[in-house]
């Protein structure tokens, strides 16, 4: 399982999981933009990605930001992330996705927030983030 | 947590808490307020350095971020706090109403048709753009004015300035807010977003105070009003992401029982840098509305062949933070009041209170959920006294979204509310289930409460004839 969604009163709640923290920071990226929109969206452009953290937690929230100052800025909707690289509090980042014009978008993300927020591993990594709606 | 008095709880100071909690509830309220982590964050506010007097939680109260919605929090001015947490992400997100001359028989039959023309004048859902192009130049003086450059650009008109919270235009500067949350506010305004955020036409089904609501334009039931429901878009969203970020960076964050409770000291660079980037993103908002006003005349000119006296009644700020004079031990002080999910409820004499409504006290608009009532209140000397001049803003989810999409379907919501008379355009079915007027609290219920203490007196009721949602 890649990602899962929970019950969040006033707003949504996801795990993301993966076998390394890259896998799992992806897969994070990937829930957000399965409730943005449900579509399948198509790899056509490609976009490279850096952010930096003062910590672990930083790093994910700016991560996943990218996506919202992606979409609202560009119109950019994610499909695939070919390659992602965490050095230290440093992340680097190739994806591809395609316009947002071609698609009906579902959900309205309004901010990442670390409410509730957890970077955890044992056997794998998982990161849990709420998203304010 | 004890009960002080009717409607009004009390959680005495305890471990790093400075000033007690208080929280106005009925029992039915406040056995909701119980079941979430309001009540820990409205404790874990009363521990924020240079809090004044109590920390507090207004009727429909529920778990927001670091400080719960509904949460009401008075700083001083040399050793408090201001906190991007305090405010919410969604920057001014806000409420106006608007008067017509118009009565329910008047629309009734065209009421489609209105919907249709809206929908197309006003930029609705997410990721719709606006139908207009700022320059730099031009967003800029949107951030240092506000509403002001909206009127200048010929949507709507000088009185309307003097019917919103501040003039409809706070001390922005344009210089504090980073070139990301500009780039994503230039497509952006004069849109009325997604969620929560809608643009109603109501008529009015009862009153309360007769001679306070023919002040504020209301004459009798069955008059039409209109409601516009909505916030600072992505604008506000990325100046509270970037102050949120530059603060945990200078300040650090493990002396915070939750990060989302990051703050700087209000007379610091950083402190100050934040107010005017948030007055920004609020003169955002304000210009947003101004713009959605101007739309609205316009369609109903067309639809109706007339738009004549749909004067702004007021609109009020329910996200924001704000510098005011307050009672302090017997003395006037200037205090920083975050509002998160609370709405300004001054009452009579009170400056801040536009010069029309002064005698009376400030117009508070309270929201219900699509397809319910909403309420028109006045502002009391009793809400300056106990709750820094503030009330309640709306009715505050129950359920979640997920639970909402799994037990119903747009369709359906979009057929019972038919059934209520209750028109309702929808850019997307999930939203219209997530919205539903069942997965909210009673917007009755929490208005009675303000009512009772006397934190917001009604004036009148309104329930909803038409609905746009993003």
């Amino acid at each position: 399982m890649k990602f899962k969604f929970f019950d969040h009163t006033a707003d949504i709640k996801f795990q993301a999981y993966g076998s390394s923290k890259e896998e799992a920071f992806k897969n994070a990226a990937l829930a957000l933009t399965e409730f943005i929109i449900e579509e399948d969206i198509k790899a056509v452009q490609e976009k490279t990605i850096e952010v930096e953290g003062m910590d672990e937690k930083q790093l994910l929230y700016s991560w996943l930001e990218q996506f919202l100052i992606l979409l609202d800025t560009e119109g950019f909707l994610l499909s695939t992330i070919e390659e992602l690289k965490i050095d230290g509090n440093k992340l680097k980042a190739k994806v591809k996705g395609d316009s947002a014009e071609n698609y009906k978008l579902t959900g309205d993300a309004k901010a990442i927030t670390y409410h509730d927020m957890e970077i955890t591993h044992d056997d794998g990594w998982m990161v849990q983030v709420v998203i304010d709606i | 947590m004890k009960m002080i008095s009717e409607n009004v709880w009390e959680i005495p100071r305890e471990g790093k808490m400075r000033v007690p909690a208080r929280i106005f509830a009925s029992d039915i309220l406040m056995e909701k307020i119980k079941a979430d982590k309001s009540l820990l964050q409205v404790k874990n506010v009363a521990a924020l350095p240079g809090i004044q007097k109590f920390s507090l939680a207004m009727p429909d109260a529920h778990q927001g971020y670091g400080f719960s919605i509904g949460g009401v929090a008075a700083f001083d001015m040399d050793e408090g706090i201001i906190s991007p947490g305090g405010v919410g992400y969604d920057i001014n997100c806000s409420v106006r109403l608007l008067r017509t001359d118009m009565m329910e028989d008047d629309i009734s039959s065209k009421r489609k048709q209105l919907l249709e023309e809206l929908s197309k004048e006003v930029p609705a859902g997410v990721g719709r753009s606006s139908k207009m192009r700022l320059s730099r130049e031009e967003l800029d003086e949107v951030l240092s004015t506000g509403a002001k450059w909206a009127v200048k650009k010929g949507y709507g008109t000088v009185k309307d300035l003097k019917h919103i919270e501040e003039g409809g235009s706070m001390q922005g500067r344009p210089d504090k807010v980073s070139d990301l949350a500009k780039k994503r506010g230039m497509p952006q305004i004069g849109t009325l977003g997604a969620g929560n955020h809608f643009l109603e036409m109501q008529k009015v089904d009862k009153i309360f105070m007769p001679e306070v609501a023919e002040r504020f334009g209301i004459t009798k039931p069955g008059q039409v009003m209109v409601m516009i429901h909505c916030g600072s878009r992505g604008l506000g969203h990325q100046v509270a992401s970037d102050y949120i970020r530059a603060m945990e960076n200078k300040f650090g964050i493990s002396h915070l029982p939750d990060r989302e409770l990051i703050n700087a000291p209000i007379s610091s660079e950083l402190g100050q840098d934040y107010y005017h980037a948030m007055s920004a993103a609020a003169n955002f908002g304000f210009a947003n509305k101004q713009m959605i006003t101007h739309w609205v005349r316009q369609c109903f000119d067309k639809v109706f062949g007339s738009n004549e006296n749909m004067d702004t009644v007021y609109e009020v700020c329910h996200n924001i933070a704000k510098m005011e004079q307050h009672m302090i031990d017997g003395e006037k002080k200037k205090l920083c009041v975050h509002r998160k999910g609370a709405t300004r409820s001054f009452g009579p004499g009170k400056e801040e209170v536009p010069e029309d409504y002064r005698d009376l006290g400030q117009p508070v608009i309270i929201p219900g959920s699509m397809g319910t009532a909403s309420y028109l209140l006045v502002g009391t000397k009793k809400a300056e006294e106990i709750s820094f001049g503030s009330t309640a803003h709306g009715a505050g989810r129950v359920a979640s979204r997920s639970e909402a999409l799994r037990t119903v379907r747009g369709e359906q919501v979009k057929k019972e509310l038919k059934q209520k008379g209750i028109e309702v355009w929808g850019h997307s079915s999930k939203g219209l289930a997530e919205e539903a007027p069942q997965f909210y609290k009673d917007v009755d219920e929490v208005v009675r409460v303000s009512d009772a203490l006397g934190i917001g007196k009604m004036v009148a009721r309104v329930v909803p004839l038409a609905v746009l949602k993003g």
